[in-house]
């Protein structure tokens, strides 16, 4: 066990994995690569099969078809206890009976590993409750629960460790606070992580790589840059950040520029950008991203006239604006509160534009 | 006013419980003046009915224990792996299972005992099976023996032993035993560091609920045994019925009473369930 935990290292490949609970099939056709010592994040709303995912890379969920394997060696059908794998579970699932240091000397244990007391001590001061490791699981907070959950996997050096929500049940201050302690572990341990959350902050600002999931299927995967500013369907463009999503025709496409007809105004956006598969998509462009005047000027840019400001809100970096268009469809603008700001008042007539290569096309239907 | 509440059961207890107690006490304490009748006897305070009682029966006090202890071994042993398959492995038929292990209360304990009678007896099934495998020479019987006192009693208290130790498995979050699997534990390794001891709240009730009342049981000693395997509860019975003998059987019953708590409380202590709970 020893060594198989310690000697299948490498990245972390899941094939065609599919998981039904009956006729219900909570992961469809899953196929993603891991590389090992990254941070990797699954995001999803809930439901949408994460755990199910984590549960079949852990082996407590035997995939209905597909097969997993870490590095060569293939541990579809690996029992639980000889995968080089630990999780930090969504409940925490301590063991009520056993103090916090037997509760993190558990994998070390079962290993016949030899300076349990050292590697222990060492964990949980890494995680900042050394001084809690004689009380039972239920004499602490939720908060702290979470991180000797945390401990008790890290401690045993897993080639991956999965975290499933890990970080739900602390307040915004623990959270961050954890999310930076969590992947400064992740790069001093250089373990590999697979971080599962429904906080798209969260998976933004800790994760390498993100995956996009949505009812059991991985709907877009990349750099959190990547995801944010080029997202590939509509469920990304709203899941990630916010999006204005607006009904357009393709006019042209000559290849490495496409215009687009949108309630007769001419758009143009670069084609790589364009995920349309036909004339009819959705143009999305980023509230940040755009400019907001009193007149029309639009040299060289992407911009539709003819909206009304119905609603002012200042959040202190930025204003938020809300401006119905002609065909009666709000748009989501932030302006930097840097000075450079016009003055406008509820009710105004403005214009708005942005560059074309911040604007991207989605197919509707995605 | 919170105390108010406590009334109903503050009385409960006083009049059927501390004040018997107390009459026991005094009465054991008796002794029969000679010109009396019988049934009537004077206070004299001679604690030596205590000495005289325990020495005359200490055999059937030993005896009344290690049958308790045996039979409680074996309702453990029987009750365990029938509680762990009914919380972990019955699926859609714990409920039936369930009932069928509270279906003998539905007819009366001695009736249950006094067919044992018949089962254990010559004519029985069980002595025919033992017999035709050679087992049991043709001579042999199994009523009025020991053995038929100890598997009475397993099998009259087993209910007592399956039901906390199945309450104790079935509350088990089956998530703790899927995080000892992650940390390295197979399945022989996860029920020795995880499952038992979370089910020894369990055990430890079972335990009591068994040996408590088998210690002190005459019942099936008197008809599936001989006179030779008289438990503590069958002197007591005659003394306080039969031979109307009350400071003594008032004397034998304290002893009892405190044998058994001294007992509890050192198998609790040890155990170290309070922590558990
Ligand atoms: N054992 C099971 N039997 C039947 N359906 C199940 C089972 N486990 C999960 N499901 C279903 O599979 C789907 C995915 O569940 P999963 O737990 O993976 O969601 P999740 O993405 O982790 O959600 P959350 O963010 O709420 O934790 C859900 O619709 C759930 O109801
Ligand atoms: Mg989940």
């Amino acid at each position: 066990m020893v060594d198989m935990a310690s000697s299948a290292t490498g990245d972390l490949n899941l094939r065609n994995i599919t998981k039904s609970f009956g006729d219900f099939v909570a992961v469809d056709d899953l196929t993603l690569t891991i590389p090992k010592g990254s941070f990797f994040a699954l995001l999803g709303p809930s439901g949408c099969g994460k755990t199910t995912t984590l549960r079949m890379i852990a082996g407590l969920e035997e995939p209905t078809s597909g097969s997993i394997s870490i590095g060569e060696s293939d541990i579809t059908h690996t029992k639980p206890y000889k995968r080089p794998v630990n999780t930090v579970f969504q409940n925490y699932a301590l063991f009520p009976h056993l103090t916090i240091f037997e509760n993190v000397a558990f994998g070390l244990r079962r290993r016949g590993q030899k300076d349990v007391k050292d590697a222990v001590e060492k964990v949980l001061s890494l995680v900042e409750l050394g001084h809690l490791k004689d009380r039972k699981p239920g004499q602490l907070s939720g908060g702290q629960q979470q991180r000797i959950a945390v401990a008790r996997a890290i401690v045993n050096r897993p080639a991956l460790l999965l975290l499933d929500e890990p970080l739900g049940a602390l307040d915004l201050k623990l959270r961050r606070q954890m999310q930076i302690e969590l992947k400064w572990i992740q790069t001093e341990v250089g373990i590999t992580f697979v971080h599962v959350t429904h906080d798209q902050e969260e998976a933004m600002t800790m994760a390498d790589t993100i995956a996009v999931m949505n009812k059991g299927r991985i709907e877009q995967m990349g750099s959190p840059v990547e995801l944010y500013e080029n997202p590939e369907t509509v469920f990304v463009a709203n899941f990630l950040g916010q999006s204005n999503l607006i009904e357009g025709h393709v006019q042209s496409d000559s290849g490495a520029e496409t215009s687009v007809d949108v309630h007769g105004s001419r758009i143009l956006l670069p084609s790589s950008r364009n995920r349309g598969k036909e004339q009819k998509v959705l143009v999305g462009v980023r509230p940040e991203k755009i400019n907001i005047h009193t007149s029309s000027t639009s040299a060289g840019k992407n911009a539709l006239e003819g909206g009304v400001v119905t609603d002012i809100s200042f959040v202190g970096v930025s204003t938020q604006y809300q401006v119905e268009m002609p065909w009666k469809q709000e748009i989501m603008v932030f302006e930097q509160n840097d000075g450079g700001a016009p003055n406008i008042r509820k009710g105004d007539r403005v214009t708005l534009t942005w560059e074309p290569h911040f604007t991207f096309a989605l197919s509707p239907e995605s | 006013m919170p105390y108010l509440l406590l009334l109903p059961g503050m009385l409960w207890l006083i009049i059927f419980f501390i004040l018997p107690l107390v009459n026991l006490a005094e009465t054991s304490t008796k002794t029969r003046a000679a010109s009396q009748e019988t049934g009537e006897f004077i206070q004299t305070w001679r604690f030596a009915n205590y000495l005289d009682a325990f020495k005359e029966y200490q055999p059937q006090f030993t005896r009344s224990f290690i049958y308790a202890l045996l039979a409680t071994l074996l309702a453990l042993a029987i009750a365990y792996p029938l509680a762990y398959a009914i919380a972990f492995k019955s699926g859609k038929y714990k409920n039936i299972l369930l009932i069928l292990v509270i279906a003998p209360f539905f007819t009366s304990f001695l009736l249950r005992t006094i067919a044992w009678k018949q089962i254990l007896g010559a004519e029985g099934p069980v002595v025919f099976v033992l017999r035709s495998l050679h087992l049991i020479g043709p001579d042999t019987t199994i009523t009025a023996t020991s053995f038929a006192v100890v598997m009475g009693m397993t099998y009259n208290f087993l209910p007592f032993m399956t039901l906390p130790i199945y309450a104790s498995l079935d509350r088990i979050d089956p998530r703790l035993l899927e995080a000892s699997g992650d940390l390295y534990s197979n399945g022989v390794t996860t029920f020795r560091k995880v499952t038992f001891p979370l089910s020894m709240p369990g055990v430890v009730a079972g335990t009591l609920l068994t040996f408590i009342p088998a210690a002190g049981d005459y019942v099936n000693a008197a008809i599936l045994g001989n006179p030779t395997t008289k438990m503590i509860g069958n002197v007591i019975d005659s003394r306080f019925f039969r031979i109307v003998d009350y400071p003594t059987a008032a004397a034998l019953s304290f002893t009892l009473m405190a044998t058994i708590l001294i007992l509890v409380t050192i198998y609790i202590r040890r155990s170290g369930t309070d922590e558990l709970v």
